[in-house]
């Protein structure tokens, strides 16, 4: 019971994590709860799809399959991360002062919303595959089933819990500071989604351009740990970081603080003006 | 079982210290990859064929070798390694971790 326990926690923690963030990053966005309980019920939709497909996507594209289809998932979450952080910067000024005035709906509030969805509906679907596939084959080995799916309960449990956690510590931050450290995490999360991403291009051949490893820091932090986890989905932390890794983690920093400044210049400038 | 493990003694013993080929195979059965060490080239690429004998699917997964691929029950998957730096690289099943481990020996 506790191994299935502590594999489903692991699994569940990064898309825990996530929603977590995502919850933070909208909070007070009118019909947020909503949309992301679209993008968790869809990525627990897809997880399923994924895991009953597995060996199908796996066989695809002369058995890179399953490398390209994460490898497009992680992209598409860091274009919808980009597109939210740029929506923000343009609108997040609205957003606040019309959070003050209670009840009032964000006219336009569902845009990043959609973009959010998706990001959480892919951060389950990839991480719930494997927990599917998991308790698939506990069930096909059909060894003390009950006990094992306890456990597997518990650690959704402990994840959903971990996810209140980062929420709401993220809400003890001081509202007018609220959207600048959401801004960054997230930049930072798609930074680290993008270099995986492309690790998953090199694990199918596909771009195997700068593979060397740059450095090895397992001695100081293991990826396999706990904390290692939490700061491989939060900040993108790799224990042997490749220098494709590098160049993309910092070319997606650099490109969303350019799409953060050019989606905040008009407003600024019509604020100048008037 | 016995000759199973005869037969992997006697490859052992047959193969040269670091094998030639680019390509190697692993067997997962019993949530056990055989064989259990892998001695590959320094500083090339390699594929591994994981073959997967047991009913139930298994993550093959390795922080050192960034790699972390699903492989369904009775079917097999590629993974591409290297170039690695010479070392040894520990991987493991990730649903079986207790039984389900070995190392990649780059030399």
């Amino acid at each position: 019971m506790l191994g299935a326990l502590i594999i489903v926690f692991r699994e569940v923690l990064e898309a825990g994590l996530i929603v977590g963030i995502v919850m933070a990053a909208t909070q007070g966005v009118a019909g947020r709860g909503r949309w992301i309980a679209i993008g968790i019920g869809g990525g627990i939709a897809g997880a399923a799809i994924v895991a009953a497909f597995a060996g199908v996507i796996s066989e695809a594209f002369e058995g890179s399959g399953q490398e390209l289809f994460n490898a497009c998932v992680l992209a598409i979450a860091v274009v919808m991360l980009m597109w939210h952080n740029a929506w923000m910067a343009r609108h997040g000024r609205e957003i606040a002062a019309e959070m003050r005035n209670i009840g009032t709906a964000v006219s336009e509030g569902a845009k990043p919303l959609t973009a959010l969805a998706v990001v959480v509906g892919l951060a389950v679907l990839r991480e719930g595959s494997e927990v599917v596939l998991f308790l698939y084959g506990i069930v096909a080995s059909g060894t003390s089933l009950g006990s094992v799916f306890a456990g597997g309960l518990l650690g959704i449990a402990c994840g959903a819990a971990f996810s209140a956690l980062t929420y709401f510590g993220l809400l003890a931050i001081p509202q007018r500071y609220i959207f600048a450290v959401t801004s960054w995490l997230i930049a930072l999360l798609a930074a680290g989604m993008a270099a995986q991403s492309v690790q998953f291009l090199n694990n199918g051949g596909v771009l195997t351009a700068f593979d060397n490893t740059v450095w090895d820091t397992s001695w100081l932090l293991s990826e396999g740990s706990i904390v290692g986890r939490l700061l491989h989905t939060l900040i993108g932390y790799t224990e042997r970081p490749t220098g494709m890794q590098l160049i993309v983690y910092i070319g997606t920093l650099v490109a969303m603080y350019l799409l953060m400044r050019v989606a905040s210049a008009p407003q600024r400038r019509r604020a100048a003006a008037v | 079982m016995k000759t199973l493990l005869a037969a992997c003694l006697a490859s052992a013993l047959l193969a040269p210290a670091i094998a030639r080929a680019d390509d190697f195979t692993l067997t997962i059965k019993d949530h056990k990859f055989t064989p259990s060490e892998l001695k590959v080239a320094a500083g090339k690429r390699h594929t591994i064929t994981v073959v997967n004998n047991d009913d139930t699917p298994e993550e093959f997964e390795s922080n050192a070798l960034k790699i972390e691929k699903v492989i369904v029950g009775k079917s097999k998957g590629v993974v591409r390694i290297g170039p690695l730096k010479a070392g040894s690289y520990p991987f493991v099943g990730e649903y079986h971790e207790d039984t389900a481990k070995g190392t990649i020996v780059a030399q």
